[in-house]
């Protein structure tokens, strides 16, 4: 172990402060969420499960609840293949015209959001799918693509499209050799990808904020509207399970990817 | 091949290729063409503060970003590879919290009744409580914290091309640290640098939670000008063109700064 330099213990000091700032508020709202007060306290002045109960028993949360997990869940059904069969031709094409259309499924992520989530809703206030299930799901599924194409190509450069050929040399038709080889060997890509576009739905409030309304509205658009009325407790309680779920599924994802 | 990248195309077209040439269209055709929202951002005062606050507001959080992530990025490339990994994750876990719950945390840090006014009055180190949040400030100090992983990640990434032989050269014909810091590892270091101020610039130039929960009305960045021209007004027109303007902007930061980095070192972190 080499001697601590004055810059060294500079650096670490300014390191450690930085990582404080990045974790603190993330852990901040756990404390929060099983406080008994009624106002922001802290420390709070003794623990309690209220404001759980008070998400667990409001029906107009758990419809929310609801109405996130559908969409995450069929934004992972669609986004995932649609995401994966574009990756595998982007990988395995030599047309120069892939390149364009690698980019443009990157276009969500280079949109401002906000330009986005305006532009879908003058197209389904014209087309009527506002306030409707479709139109979310499929507002997500867009968001959720690049997600999925940039893990599958990852997973797809250190995958050796030679072992294809022998497959197809060897009688199998293109679509079973995909399935029969380079699916197996690039599934934990495809299984992160999925896990993106679930947290990515998941997580989405900007969007939802335009399109959703009636009784389909997402649990982000239901927040955003209770914070920017009051703080109440509950959101805290509900930050902290979906945060919960996000690093559960981020550790899942890195798992996979870890194991392949 | 092309059969098999249809399906995503479709939805990329119809979800933001169609919606944002609709933005395009609607912000200078209303009953005939028009260039009156255009001539209203350049002459109306509400317009310019809101675009130049915006502009201000990015390159600050940039530079702080940069000065908070640099040191990060730094210490996750110089240490051993087990505590790399537990600086990573601590970047990497708040990016993947929904930054709806990071407003809501940093709200109940700042806010006056607020964890951070608490502790400072129960040391009686003030008196009254800070004014943290509601302002520019609360904004700032929320928005650099959910762009933060923006700028360590690409940055760790150039650091960690940059090969250690290099500074030991340095060394070796008798560079002191900070001389082999400077001269060899910075410079070296400027395309993470140039990649992560990008795309935090270019977040930050279309956030929208933040400033609307954590700006309290003051802090009228761009992208509330669109969404209360649509919420509020019902001005179509004049929050499509707002909206053309701001994307105009991210696409031109794009094309100049592709020039000189690739722009999968700009996008391919999350």
């Amino acid at each position: 172990m080499k001697a601590l330099s004055p810059a060294r213990i500079t650096l670490i000091i300014a390191c450690a402060l930085v990582l404080i700032y990045l974790i603190l508020p993330v852990l901040i709202i756990v404390p929060i969420s099983f406080s008994s007060a009624r106002f922001l306290t802290f420390p709070p002045p003794s623990l309690s499960l209220r404001w759980y109960q008070q998400y667990f028993s409001n029906p107009a949360w758990m419809q929310a609840t609801q109405v996130t997990l559908t969409v995450a869940a069929f934004t992972v059904l669609i986004a995932t293949p649609l995401g994966v069969a574009a990756a595998y031709a982007i990988s395995q094409s030599k047309l120069r015209i892939m390149r364009f259309v690698h980019i443009a499924l990157l276009l969500p992520l280079v949109v401002p959001i906000i330009i986005t989530a305006v532009g879908i809703f003058f197209v389904y206030v014209r087309v009527g799918l506002v306030a409707t299930m479709p139109g979310l799901v499929l507002a997500n599924v867009m968001l959720g693509l690049p997600y999925v194409v940039i893990s599958v190509l990852a997973g797809l450069q250190s995958f050796d499209p030679a072992q294809e050929m022998v497959a197809r040399s060897l009688g199998m038709n293109r679509l079973r050799s995909f399935f029969a080889v380079t699916l197996p060997q690039i599934k934990s890509s495809v299984a992160a990808g999925g896990i993106f576009a679930f947290i990515s739905a998941m997580d989405e409030t900007i969007v939802a904020l335009f399109i959703s309304g009636g009784q389909y509205q997402p649990l982000t658009k239901r927040m955003f509207t209770a914070l920017r009325d009051e703080i109440d407790p509950t959101i805290a309680a509900i930050s902290t399970l979906m945060t919960a779920a996000s690093f559960m599924l981020v550790l899942l994802a890195s798992a996979r990817r870890k194991n392949a | 091949m092309l059969a098999l990248v249809s399906p995503a195309l479709l939805v990329i077209l119809l979800l933001i290729v169609v919606p944002v040439g609709w933005l395009a269209w609607q912000s200078i055709y209303h009953d005939g063409f028009t260039l009156e929202h255009y001539h209203r951002i350049l002459t109306e005062d509400v317009y310019w503060r809101s675009f130049a606050l915006t502009f201000e507001i990015s390159l600050l959080v940039t530079v702080l970003a940069l000065l908070l992530g640099y040191p990060v990025a730094y210490a996750a490339n110089a240490v051993p590879r087990g505590w790399s990994v537990v600086i990573l994750a601590l970047v990497v876990l708040p990016f993947w919290t929904s930054v709806l719950v990071r407003a809501y945390a940093w709200l109940a840090l700042l806010q006056r009744t607020g964890v951070i006014n608490q502790f400072l009055r129960y040391l009686d180190v003030i008196g009254e409580p800070l004014a943290l949040v509601h302002n520019t400030l609360g904004t700032v100090v929320a928005t650099v914290h959910i762009l933060l992983p923006f700028m360590v990640l690409p940055l760790y990434a150039t650091m960690q091309k940059i090969p250690n032989d290099l500074m030991q050269a340095g060394a070796s014909l008798g560079a002191n640290p900070a001389q082999a810091f400077f001269r060899i590892f910075l410079p070296l270091s400027l395309p993470g640098v140039l990649a992560g101020c990008t795309m935090v610039f270019v977040l930050c130039l279309g956030f929208y939670i933040t400033p609307e929960l954590l700006g309290g009305g003051r802090t009228v960045m761009v992208s509330m000008l669109v969404s209360r021209n649509v919420e509020l007004y019902n001005q179509f027109g004049a929050a499509s063109a707002v909206a053309v303007v701001l994307l105009v902007s991210v696409l031109l930061i794009f094309v100049i700064v592709s020039r000189f980095v690739s722009l999968d070192r700009v996008l391919g972190q999350k």
